[in-house]
C-alpha cells in the first residue's frame, strides 16, 4: 500500500513539476523586460538570480519582517532535507552523518519560522486581506509536517533502523511495510502522508514558484534589447 | 467615488484599430479565449499567474494603493483580478475547488472590477522591484486590456490617441503646417532671446540625426522648453538634426493597452522615416515610456537599426546624447543661468525600471542628474526610498492621463508629493526636473492641487537650454 502511495506521490510531483516547467520554458517571452538596473550579461543575470534564490534580496528590500521569515524558513528547509539523506541513502553519505545536530537545531527553526510566517499573516491587515484558504492549508501542511517531524526526535521516538531497512525495499518491493508497533511508529506515518500531500498539490499550487522564478523575464533576462535582437517565433510572423 | 473609472471606447474609436466596436454578445467565452491565447504567447503572464505565494511584500508598494487606500489597488490583488479568472478556466484546482482557492468566474461583476482596476494602474513596474519573484503587474495589467479590447471593452483616451497616430502621426493629431508654424516660431523665439539662429527644421533629408520627441514638446508648457533645449544642443555642437511631421511622435500608446502589433505599427513610423530621410543615428525626447518603448523593443519590434552609424548607440536618448557631448568638450554650461533654481529631480518609472542610459546598468539614473549638475549649482536628491528603481510613479502613466481619472491621479500623485514637500521644506526645492512628457503634463496639473504652482515642474533639457552658452565653443561632431 504505501509502496504504491509513495510511486503514485512521486509520479504526481515528478511530472506535474515538469510539466510545468516544460510550459513556462516552451512558451515565448517576445519583449526583453528586465527589470532595470539589470546586468547586461549572461554572467551578470546568474549572479542576479543566485542572489534573489539564496538571499532574498528583492523581498531584503521591500519587507524586512517577510525576509527574516521566508529566508529562515527556506534556508533551515535545505538543511533539513539534506539531514533526511541518512533515512534514504545507503551507506549514509559522510557529510551526512556530522549534520545530525544541526539538522535537528534547523527543524526547530523551520517550526519556528512556519509559525512566525503564519503569524504574520493573521496579524498584519494587508496580509490577512490577502490570504486565501489554500494559504493558510499550505502553511498548516507545512506546519504538520514540521511538528511532526520534530516530536519523532524529542517525543514520540519511531523504530527507525527497522522503517529505514523497510523504505529501502519498498522501492523494489510492494510487500513492504513500515512497522507500527508504537505511537512513534504512527507519528512517522503521519509524517510521511502529509509530505506525500504536500507532494501532491505542488505542481498545482503556488509552490510552483519553486522553479518558475528561473523563468521570470523580468529577473532572467540580459539589458541588451539596443545591442542584440530579440524576436519570439510568433511575433516573426508579423515582419 | 468619481473619477475613478474611465470612459469606454466608442465604435468610432474601437474599429478602426480592429477591435469590436461594443462588447460582443459571447464576451466571457471570448475573453477566456483570449487570455488562453495570451498565456501561450507571454511566458510573463503565464509564470507570473502561477507562483506569486502572497507573501504581501507588494502590498504597500503602489502610488494608488497609497493614494486610494483601495485594497484592489494592492499589486497582488489587482493581480488578483486576473489570477481568479485565470484560476476558474485553466487550473485543476480553480475548475475542481473553485471556492479553496478563490477562482471566480468570468462575469459582469469580474468585468466591471476588471475595468475599473486595470485602468488604476499606470504600469510604473514599481512592483516588480520589490517582488521576489520580480512579478510584473504591468505586464498583467496588459494582457488585461488587451483581451478587454479583444471584447470591445475598451478604454476611450488610449485608443483614441493611437487612433490619431496611425492616422496623423502624433498623439495630439497636430497636422503638418500647424507643426511647421509651431517649429517656425520657436526659431524666432530662440533668435529675439539668444540673437543665435538656432533652427528646428522640418522633414530635412540627409540630416545627421533624425529627433523623435513626445508631441506635447511641440505645443504643452514647460514640454516646449525642454524642445528648444534640445535645439540649442545639437545647434551648439555642430549636429543637423530634424524633426519628422511623419513620425512626430515618441510616444507609443501601444504598450498601453498590450497590444504588440499596434506598438509595432507605431513605432514602424520613426524606423521608415530613419530610412527615408537617410539620417545617421536616432535621438528619442524626454518621454518615460517612449523611451521604453524605444529603448527596450524598437530593435525587436522593426529592427535591425543596422543602417544606423554604429559608433553611436541606436536609438539614443536624449541626455545620452547631451551627456555625451558634455562629455567630449562640446558644450559650455553657466551654472550660474539657473541660480533661481534649487533642483531635485524625479526618475520617471519608465526609464527607471525598464531602460538603460550609457553603456553602466543604472547609468539611467546618473546621466540626467550629471546633466543637471552641471546645468545648475543646487541640486539635492529626494528621499532615497522614492528616486531611482524605487521612484514612484507621477501618477498619470500607463494611459491614466485623462482628465476623467482626475481624482485618482491626484491620488496616486500622492507619494512623490510628499517626498517633494519635505526637500522643499528642508531645502528650499523650487524646481522639480523631469524626464517625461506625461510627468510633465501630470504634475503641472495636479500639483496646485497639492499647493505647489505648475512651474515647479519643468524638463532637465529646460535646464539645459538656460545654461547652455551659445557660440561659446565651435562644437564637435
Amino acid at each position: 500500500m504505501l509502496t504504491f502511495l509513495a510511486y503514485f506521490v512521486a509520479t504526481i510531483f515528478l511530472i506535474g513539476f515538469l510539466s510545468r516547467i516544460f510550459v513556462y520554458a516552451r512558451s515565448p517571452a517576445p519583449l526583453k523586460i528586465p527589470t532595470t538596473p539589470a546586468p547586461t550579461t549572461r554572467l551578470g543575470v546568474i549572479w542576479r538570480l543566485v542572489t534573489e534564490v539564496v538571499f532574498f534580496n528583492s523581498l531584503f528590500k521591500s519587507d524586512k519582517l517577510a525576509w527574516a521569515g521566508g529566508l529562515a524558513f527556506h534556508a533551515t528547509l535545505a538543511v533539513v532535507l539534506i539531514r533526511h539523506a541518512r533515512y534514504f541513502v545507503d551507506p549514509m553519505p559522510a557529510f551526512v552523518g556530522p549534520l545530525q545536530i544541526i539538522g535537528i537545531v534547523a527543524g526547530v527553526v523551520m517550526a519556528a519560522a512556519l509559525a512566525f510566517l503564519l503569524l504574520r499573516r493573521l496579524v498584519f491587515e494587508r496580509v490577512r486581506y490577502i490570504s486565501s484558504r489554500a494559504d493558510y492549508g499550505i502553511l498548516f501542511l507545512l506546519l504538520g509536517i514540521a511538528f511532526s517531524g520534530l516530536l519523532m526526535d524529542f517525543v514520540l521516538r519511531p523504530n527507525i533502523v527497522a522503517i529505514k531497512t523497510q523504505l529501502m525495499t519498498m522501492w523494489s518491493s510492494v510487500t513492504g511495510l513500515p512497522p507500527v508497533n508504537s505511537a512513534g511508529d504512527v507519528m512517522f506515518l503521519l509524517h510521511l502522508l502529509l509530505v506525500g500531500a504536500l507532494l501532491v498539490i505542488f505542481p498545482f499550487s503556488k509552490l510552483m514558484h519553486a522553479g518558475g522564478l528561473f523563468f521570470s523575464p523580468t529577473r532572467n533576462q540580459v539589458d541588451n534589447p539596443r545591442e542584440k535582437r530579440h524576436v519570439a517565433p510568433w511575433a516573426k510572423a508579423l515582419d | 467615488m468619481a473619477h475613478l473609472a474611465p470612459y469606454p471606447g466608442m465604435p468610432k474609436h474601437m474599429e478602426p484599430m480592429g477591435f469590436p466596436g461594443e462588447r460582443v454578445e459571447n464576451w466571457q467565452q471570448k475573453g477566456v479565449e483570449k487570455l488562453g491565447e495570451l498565456l501561450k504567447k507571454y511566458r510573463s503572464l503565464q509564470v507570473y499567474l502561477d507562483i506569486c505565494v502572497k507573501c504581501g511584500a507588494c502590498t504597500d508598494k503602489c502610488h494608488y494603493y497609497l493614494g486610494t487606500q483601495d485594497a484592489n489597488n494592492m499589486p497582488v490583488q489587482r493581480a488578483e483580478l486576473m489570477r481568479s479568472v485565470y484560476r476558474r478556466y485553466f487550473t485543476p484546482a480553480g475548475k475542481m475547488f473553485p471556492g479553496l482557492v478563490n477562482a471566480v468566474d468570468f462575469d459582469e461583476e469580474t468585468l466591471q472590477k476588471w475595468f475599473t482596476y486595470f485602468h488604476q494602474c499606470s504600469q510604473c513596474r514599481r512592483c516588480s522591484v520589490f517582488c521576489p519573484f520580480g512579478i510584473d503587474t504591468a505586464e498583467i495589467t496588459m494582457a488585461a486590456r488587451e483581451i478587454m479590447n479583444a471584447i470591445g471593452v475598451g478604454h476611450k483616451y488610449s485608443v483614441e490617441i493611437i487612433g490619431k497616430v496611425h492616422q496623423i502621426g502624433n498623439n495630439l493629431g497636430i497636422p503638418k503646417p500647424a507643426l511647421k508654424g509651431t517649429l517656425e516660431f520657436l526659431e524666432e523665439e530662440i533668435l529675439d532671446s539668444t540673437g543665435h539662429d538656432v533652427r528646428l527644421p522640418l522633414d530635412q533629408p540627409g540630416a545627421d540625426v533624425l529627433l523623435v520627441a513626445p508631441s506635447a514638446d511641440f505645443f504643452s508648457e514647460p514640454h516646449i522648453q525642454s524642445l528648444m533645449g534640445y535645439a540649442k544642443v545639437f545647434h551648439q555642437a555642430g549636429i543637423s538634426f530634424t524633426i519628422s511631421s511623419y513620425a512626430s511622435e515618441a510616444a507609443n500608446f501601444g504598450m498601453f493597452i498590450g497590444s504588440y502589433e499596434h506598438q509595432k505599427k507605431i513605432a514602424k513610423r520613426v524606423v521608415e522615416q530613419a530610412r527615408d530621410l537617410k539620417v545617421k543615428r536616432l535621438v528619442v525626447g524626454e518621454c518615460g515610456h517612449a523611451w521604453r518603448v524605444a529603448y527596450s523593443f524598437w530593435n525587436t519590434l522593426n529592427g535591425p537599426l543596422d543602417f544606423l552609424d554604429p559608433r553611436y548607440p541606436a536609438p539614443q536618448h536624449i541626455c545620452e546624447f547631451t551627456h555625451d557631448l558634455l562629455q567630449r568638450g562640446a558644450l559650455s554650461l553657466d551654472k550660474e543661468a539657473n541660480d533661481n533654481y534649487r533642483v531635485t529631480f524625479h526618475d520617471s518609472c519608465n526609464v527607471a525600471r525598464a531602460t538603460r542610459m550609457g553603456p553602466k546598468a543604472g547609468g539611467q539614473f546618473e546621466i540626467p542628474r550629471d546633466l543637471i549638475r552641471a546645468s545648475c549649482n543646487h541640486f539635492v536628491d529626494m528621499d532615497e526610498d522614492t528616486i531611482h528603481e524605487k521612484t514612484f510613479c507621477c501618477g498619470g502613466g500607463g494611459g491614466l492621463l485623462t482628465d476623467e481619472l482626475m481624482d485618482l491621479r491626484i491620488r496616486g500623485a500622492l507619494p512623490r508629493v510628499t517626498a517633494l514637500k519635505r526637500v522643499m521644506e528642508s531645502d528650499k526645492v523650487n524646481f522639480m526636473a523631469l524626464i517625461c512628457a506625461i510627468c510633465k503634463a501630470q504634475f503641472s496639473k495636479v500639483l496646485p492641487m497639492y499647493g505647489i504652482s505648475m512651474d515647479v515642474v519643468g524638463g532637465v533639457h529646460q535646464l539645459v537650454s538656460n545654461a547652455i552658452q551659445l557660440g561659446a565653443k565651435k562644437g564637435v561632431v
